[in-house]
C-alpha cells in the first residue's frame, strides 16, 4: 500500500521474470548446434519452463501467458500457427489441476510428473502435425525429443530454481 | 443462513474463479485451433506477420547463436588436431585427383564455350550469390527450416535457392527486412523439380521429415541406379538448372530415396542464389490468371 513508484516498478519487473525466462528458453532452444541430427530432437526447454512456473508461481504463469509464449514459438519456429500455443495451454491446464500433488512432492516425483506431461505433449504435437500436414508422420523424432527433454530436465530445473530464488524471493 | 458473509463469499468465489479459469482454458484452446485454420487459409498474411516477428527476434538469435558456434568450433578443432596427419595425407591424395579433374573441367568449359558460340545458345542469366549466416533452427521434430541473417535489403526474394557447401539446402519461403527463412528440402512441405544426371529423367524431390528425400512421379520402369546424381532441373524458373542436390541411395518398391549432398544438420553459412529471373515472386497476385 505504501509502496513507492520505484518499488512498484521493481515488483513488476520481478514478476515478469517467469515470462522473460520462458521467452529466453524459446530462443535458446533454437540455437543451431552443429551436431548431426540434433535440430529435430532439440530439447523442448519452453515446456520445462512453463511446467516449473505453473507449479511454483501459477499467478505469474497464467493460461494467457502460456498461450502468448506458444504463439511466439509458433511464429519463430516456422511451423503451423497455433500448435505450440495449444500445447502450452493444455500443459499449463493439466499441471495446474494437479498442482497440489507436485508442490508437496520430492524432486523425483516432479521429474516423473514432467515425464508424463512430456509424453502428453509428444502425442499432442504428433497428432496436430499429422492432421495439419494430412499425412501419417513418424512419431519417432518427437519421441526422442521427449526423451532428451526429460534427460535435461534436472539441469534446466536447477537453473530455474536459481532464477526463482534470485528474483522472486520475498 | 448464518451471517458468515466472508465464508460464503469465499465459498461462492472459489467455483466462480474455477469456472473463469476453465472458461479461459477453453477459450484459449479454441483460439489455438482457430489460429491453425487461419494459418491454413490466410497463409500469405501469416507469412508476413511471421517474417516481422522473426525480424524482431533476429538480433537476439544472432547474438546468442554466436557463442554456441564458437564453442562448437573449438571442440571441432580439438578433435581435428588429433588426426591432422591422416587428414593431411588424405587431402594430398584428393588434391592430386582434383587437379586432374580441374584439367578436364577447363577442357570441357572451353569446348562448351566454342560449341555454344557455334550454336548461338542464349547465355543463362547471370547468377549472384548472397551469403548468410544460420542463426536458428526450429528445435521442433516436425518442422525443418533455418533462419538466416539476410533479408529483403540484402536482395533476398521468396523462392530463391539456398546452397551450402556441396549442394542445395532448400528454398527461401519467407523474407523479412534483415532475416529470412529457408525451408529445407527434407521438410514434408518441400517440393523441388529435379533431373537425374545420367538417365535425364525429370522428377520432383519431396521431403518427408526424415534425413533423406524421395523422388515423386517417376515412371515405374525407369532405369535408375543407386549412386546416380540428382540436380535441379530449373523447371518452373525458380532455381537455376544444374545445382547439385544429392545422390540416389536406395531404389526399392517403397520409393527412390535421395541423400542430400549438403550436410543439412550442420549448416553454418549458406549462399542464396539470386537467379535474376523476373518470375521469382511466388505471391499470388490478383491479376494473374
Amino acid at each position: 500500500m505504501t509502496a513507492t513508484f520505484w518499488q512498484k516498478v521493481d515488483k513488476t519487473g520481478r514478476n515478469l521474470a517467469p515470462f522473460a525466462v520462458t521467452v529466453m528458453m524459446v530462443l535458446v532452444g533454437m540455437i543451431p548446434v552443429p551436431v548431426p541430427g540434433y535440430a529435430p530432437v532439440a530439447p523442448n526447454l519452453t515446456l520445462v519452463s512453463v511446467y516449473y512456473w505453473t507449479i511454483h508461481r501459477p499467478d505469474l504463469m497464467r493460461p494467457g501467458v502460456a498461450f502468448l509464449i506458444g504463439l511466439l514459438q509458433d511464429f519463430l519456429v516456422g511451423g503451423p500457427l497455433g500448435v505450440n500455443a495449444l500445447l502450452l495451454v493444455v500443459a499449463q491446464w493439466a499441471v495446474l489441476n494437479q498442482r497440489r500433488v507436485f508442490l508437496a512432492s520430492t524432486f523425483a516425483l516432479l521429474w516423473f510428473g514432467f515425464t508424463l506431461v512430456m509424453a502428453g505433449a509428444v502425442l499432442l504435437q504428433w497428432l496436430a502435425f499429422s492432421v495439419l500436414d494430412a499425412a501419417a508422420l513418424s512419431i519417432l523424432p518427437a519421441l526422442f525429443q521427449g526423451l532428451l527433454t526429460v534427460a535435461v530436465f534436472p539441469a534446466v530445473g536447477w537453473l530455474l530454481i536459481r532464477v526463482h530464488r534470485a528474483f522472486l524471493n520475498g | 443462513m448464518k451471517p458468515r458473509s466472508s465464508g460464503s463469499v469465499i465459498r461462492l468465489a472459489a467455483p466462480l474463479r474455477a469456472l473463469a479459469q476453465r472458461f479461459s482454458f477453453l477459450l484459449l484452446v479454441l483460439a489455438s485451433v482457430a489460429l491453425m485454420m487461419v494459418g491454413k487459409i490466410e497463409s500469405v498474411s501469416v507469412d508476413s506477420a511471421r517474417a516481422r516477428v522473426t525480424d524482431a527476434f533476429a538480433p537476439i538469435l544472432d547474438a546468442i547463436s554466436r557463442p554456441a558456434a564458437t564453442a562448437a568450433r573449438v571442440v571441432e578443432s580439438a578433435v581435428e588436431l588429433e588426426n591432422a596427419f591422416d587428414e593431411n595425407q588424405r587431402l594430398k591424395a584428393e588434391n592430386a585427383r582434383l587437379l586432374q579433374w580441374k584439367q578436364a573441367a577447363l577442357r570441357l568449359e572451353a569446348e562448351n564455350n566454342s560449341l555454344r558460340s557455334l550454336l548461338r545458345v542464349r547465355p543463362e542469366p547471370a547468377v549472384n550469390y548472397i551469403a548468410a549466416r544460420v542463426i536458428a533452427t526450429p528445435g521442433s521434430s516436425f518442422v525443418r527450416t533455418l533462419v538466416v541473417t539476410a533479408g529483403r535489403r540484402d536482395g533476398v526474394r521468396k523462392g530463391q535457392a539456398a546452397l551450402a557447401g556441396a549442394g542445395l539446402v532448400g528454398r527461401v519461403i519467407e523474407v523479412g527486412e534483415w532475416s529470412s527463412r529457408v525451408l529445407l528440402l527434407t521438410d514434408i512441405n518441400a517440393r523441388i523439380p529435379v533431373i537425374l544426371s545420367n538417365t535425364r529423367q525429370r522428377s520432383i524431390l519431396a521431403g518427408d521429415n526424415s534425413d533423406q528425400a524421395k523422388l515423386l512421379y517417376l515412371p515405374p520402369d525407369s532405369p535408375i541406379q543407386v549412386g546416380e546424381r540428382v540436380v535441379t532441373s530449373g523447371d518452373g524458373g525458380l532455381f537455376p538448372p544444374g545445382l547439385p542436390v544429392g545422390v540416389v541411395t536406395a531404389v526399392s518398391e517403397r520409393g527412390i530415396r535421395v541423400l542430400p549432398s549438403a550436410d543439412l544438420s550442420r549448416v553454418e553459412y549458406l549462399r542464396l542464389v539470386d537467379f535474376g529471373l523476373p518470375s521469382t515472386d511466388l505471391d499470388p497476385s490478383p491479376d494473374s490468371k
